[in-house]
């Protein structure tokens, strides 16, 4: 069985997955700090907008776009950075574009400005994209990545109809026969389907759109091109996925999906991380004291048990069945006493997931 | 005074909150008890599984898709051939591309319309997922900005008179009592405020280990026991902790709920809940 430490040692790539509020910031921030331990130089990618892994790795005014390095005592490194999905775009846009000029004319566009942040499904692409590039950094050696917590978040491997968003996109299609054919926009706007949609959204919304994806023209191969190698990444041997759950049925259902989800494109779950699990602290004396005190205690600690029981059942549902390879590699680890939100408290995270390795 | 009493006060309530936080659970808790009150609910599911169902058995449970949403505003607005030709063309995601936001205006508008309906006293939103409440409520603004003519400008129009008005709509936050979700339930209540100008209605602090600390050192030392309780009285006394920080740093009432043991959301356990807040 291949642990989790194993693709740790070995991975170059590891998404986490899962739906929200399972910890899989904290586990990636975690994952991350092994990594260095064990001398490897990694970098974590978290998509989320409330700056969590921020306030876990203490970064003084959050991270940024630009991975900055944080200062552990390993052998390896650890750095971090927040995907800035606009921003991600735009370096997209000028890494594609003919000339300055087609770029500059796209990252002007209102409409671009407007949906390059918030397109649904562009967040997901730039997440992947990103990846791609810290891939090829010769800085990094892992790239550990938390998806956003939907649950679209892995639209990305539908390779490569969703990752090219903008080029598979109709109105783009559309537009793109008439261009060809030499079509002024005036004219382009005068076909009936976009003359209902601008009666619908308001003229200069829609002149705003068809000038951007005219302006888009000509960038369609490499983005294409971009999106097969993301494809081939996510597909190869160096990626592995890690799925992290919560033991409640409803989020435990959730894992079931996002592992029935990477099944059907041909992938597989690395590893299970199973967080927040109620700790479990040996055996109830055999019979209940009288203090009422001390029978107190005795009811916390069974009842503690009796949670923890129930948690277990639902994590066996996860791994029961198909959905999961028979083999997976699963961790529990136990709900802290205290906050998740420092880095000593990572720390004692790492050492549930990593038990064999203190 | 009665702590529930906000749910008669407006006939919109959005529950917004982060992944994990119970969104869910809290919408489902909340109808419960109104319909114990007599009220008429209707519950409101957008896009995602639909799991409310089965949580509130004999209650009226809509879902809302943005796509089925926009569809029927055109239709009722005289612009039927509009939606069949963009429906045929399988283009209604070409006009969410082109007027982002959209999508959120015609479900919150569509609220909207279940409001001014009449035939509800209480229409109990479960907010979308993750971060995207900000975004959400603010789509109406957004489009106002920068659309002037047309339909949807007119429907964002709507929408945004029904969100600053606090007698037809409230935002109910959800959070828990550890550190993280209640820094997130201040900036949102501040962004919600200040951004939004939507009316914020009692918070409520979802899966509370609530109860006295246990006197540890009634077991000895090194046993289980003991163990048990210092971790039980750790947790609760984050729990307080952090319940009285939310207090300090963010000017709303707070309804609690207790953690569900077993960690099974049912029907039953709904039910249970619903007890905290109006026992039968």
């Amino acid at each position: 069985m291949t642990t989790l430490h194993d693709h740790l040692a070995t991975a170059e790539v590891l998404v986490c997955c899962g739906s929200g509020g399972v910890g899989k910031t904290t586990t990636a921030a975690a994952l991350g700090m092994e990594a260095a331990r064990l001398g490897r130089r990694a970098v974590v990618v978290t998509i989320d907008p409330a700056r969590r892994l921020a306030d876990a790795l203490g970064v003084p005014g959050g991270l940024t776009n630009d991975p900055v390095r944080l200062d552990l005592d390993e052998p390896g490194e650890l750095w971090a950075l927040m995907l800035d999905t606009a921003s991600t775009f735009d370096g997209l846009v000028r890494a594609n574009a003919a000339d300055e000029g087609q770029a500059e004319r796209i990252l002007a566009n209102r409409f671009y400005r407007n949906v390059a942040g918030s397109l649904s499904g562009t967040q997901e692409y730039m997440a992947a994209e990103r990846l791609h590039a810290l891939h090829l950094d010769p800085r990094f050696d892992l790239v550990i990545v938390d998806t956003p917590p939907t649950r679209n978040a892995l639209d990305f491997l539908d390779a490569p109809s969703t990752l090219s968003r903008f080029i598979d996109h109709p109105l783009f299609k559309m537009l793109m026969l008439p261009t060809r054919r030499g079509l002024k926009v005036f004219n382009v706007a005068a076909q009936p389907v976009l003359k209902t949609i601008g009666k619908v959204v308001g003229g200069d919304v829609l002149a705003d759109a068809v000038a951007f994806f005219q302006a888009f023209a000509g960038m369609e191969t490499g983005f294409r091109q971009r999106a097969d190698e993301v494809i081939t990444l996510l597909a190869g041997d160096v990626t592995r996925f890690v799925l992290v759950a919560s033991p409640r049925r409803d989020t435990i259902e959730e894992a079931r999906f996002f592992a029935d989800r990477l099944r059907r494109s041909g992938l597989s779950v690395g590893a299970v991380v199973v967080n927040r699990c109620t700790p479990t602290f040996g055996d109830a004396p055999a019979k209940r004291p009288r203090s009422a005190a001390a029978a107190a205690l005795y009811d916390n600690l069974v009842a503690l048990h009796a949670t923890a029981d129930a948690e277990r059942a639902h994590a066996a549902d996860l791994l029961r069945g198909d959905a999961l390879p028979d083999d997976v590699h699963t961790t529990f680890v136990p709900t802290l006493p205290g906050d998740v939100h420092t880095m000593d408290a990572l720390a004692a995270i790492r050492s549930h997931l990593f038990p064999a390795a203190r | 005074m009665d702590p529930l009493q906000f749910v008669s006060t407006a006939r919109v309530a959005i529950v917004a909150g982060k992944g994990g936080v119970g969104k869910t659970t809290v919408t489902a808790v909340l109808a419960r008890a109104a319909i114990r009150r007599g009220l008429r609910v209707l519950v409101v599911e957008l896009d995602g599984k639909p799991t409310l169902d089965d949580l509130l058995p004999g209650v009226d449970v809509q879902h809302i898709s943005a796509s089925a949403a926009l569809g029927e505003y055109l239709d009722t607005h005289g612009l039927s051939r509009v939606a069949k030709r963009l429906a045929s063309s399988g283009i209604i995601d070409v006009v969410a591309t082109a007027s982002p936001g959209i999508d959120d205006i015609v479900v919150l508008g569509k609220v909207k319309q279940l409001e001014r309906s009449g035939r509800y006293d209480l229409v109990l939103v479960d907010g979308p997922a993750a971060g995207h409440a900000i975004t959400f409520l603010l789509a109406a603004k957004g489009l106002l900005a920068t659309v002037r003519g047309g339909p949807i400008a007119a429907q964002a129009t709507d929408v945004a008179e029904m969100l600053a008005d606090p007698t037809r709509c409230q935002v109910v936050l959800v959070t828990l009592p550890e550190t993280t979700p209640v820094n997130e339930a201040v900036e949102t209540a501040a962004a919600l405020r200040d951004r939004v100008g939507v009316h914020l209605s009692p918070v409520v602090v979802n899966a509370v280990d609530h109860g006295p600390l246990l006197q540890a050192d009634a077991a000895p030392e090194g046993s289980a026991m003991r163990a048990a309780a210092e971790f039980r009285n750790a947790r609760r006394s984050l729990h307080a902790t952090e319940q009285a920080r939310l207090a300090d740093e963010l000017d709303l009432p707070q309804l609690t709920l207790p953690v569900v043991p077993g960690s099974v959301l049912d029907a039953e356990a709904i039910d249970h809940l619903a007890d905290q807040w109006d026992p039968r």
